[in-house]
């Protein structure tokens, strides 16, 4: 099973520059965990107190995972994420 | 150092203007690499308040795509401040995320949608750091 995650330029202190990784999952929240194996310091960027960060945007195959169950989102072999910072400010 | 065009620094105050009292954004993007800011793309400010912008998430994905098609990055991530000075808020610098882009801040707060003079100025964000920089406005870039 292999999903591809495309990384935002700001993460990429955790991925050695890549802009594409590869991580395994049935949910969201198993492949975040799959990536904190490899990519360790990488889910606290993603993650605080248990849900998906409010400024991160997660989609999974173009749709936002927020109207996909947000971390109980399933995942199949194939699909593809992206995380992308929110732009956003005050 | 942000070098930008007159026909692009004057379409991003109009924007602005047009958009006061609510807050407006967009980026200007560039060759990935070159440090030229050649084209603007406005962006609908999601959250439609005089105090907050974001990107929409769907909007979002779609610009990255297209400027990951293109080969390009985000030059200029710019928005205004309806009713305060144009330097990064505390919130604004907590979520900037691009630490290449000049971060083009623009107030509004004077004459709102009306003509007249416009703050505008340009800093770099990086790990909570803000730094102001000069703009040299061109005719061409």
């Amino acid at each position: 099973m292999a999903i591809e995650v495309r990384i935002p330029t700001i993460l990429r202190t955790y991925t050695g520059d890549q802009k594409s990784v590869t991580a395994e999952g049935s949910t969201l929240s198993a492949l975040i965990d799959d990536l904190e194996a490899n990519h360790s310091g990488i889910k606290d960027r993603l993650i605080d107190n248990g849900d998906l960060r409010r400024f991160v945007n997660v989609y999974v195959n173009d749709e936002d995972v927020r109207f996909l169950g947000g971390l109980e989102a399933p995942l199949k072999d194939g699909d593809q994420v992206v995380v992308l910072p929110a732009v956003a400010g005050g | 150092m942000l070098r930008l065009d007159r026909a692009t620094y004057d379409a991003i105050v109009a924007h602005a203007k047009r958009d006061h009292p609510d807050e407006a954004c967009g980026i200007v993007a560039g060759p990935a690499g070159s440090d030229r800011a050649e084209r603007l793309v406005e962006m609908v400010n999601a959250a439609g308040s005089p105090t907050f912008y974001e990107f929409d998430s769907t909007d979002l994905l779609r610009l990255y795509r297209e400027m990951d098609d293109n080969d390009e990055e985000p030059v200029v991530i710019y928005h205004s401040h309806t009713a305060t000075e144009a330097y990064p808020s505390r919130t604004d610098t907590g979520l900037a995320s691009e630490p290449g882009a000049h971060y083009v801040l623009v107030s509004t707060r004077e004459h709102g949608n009306n003509d007249g003079p416009v703050e505008f100025r340009s800093y770099r964000i990086v790990d909570g750091e803000v730094s102001e920089e000069e703009i040299e406005l061109v005719d061409q870039l």
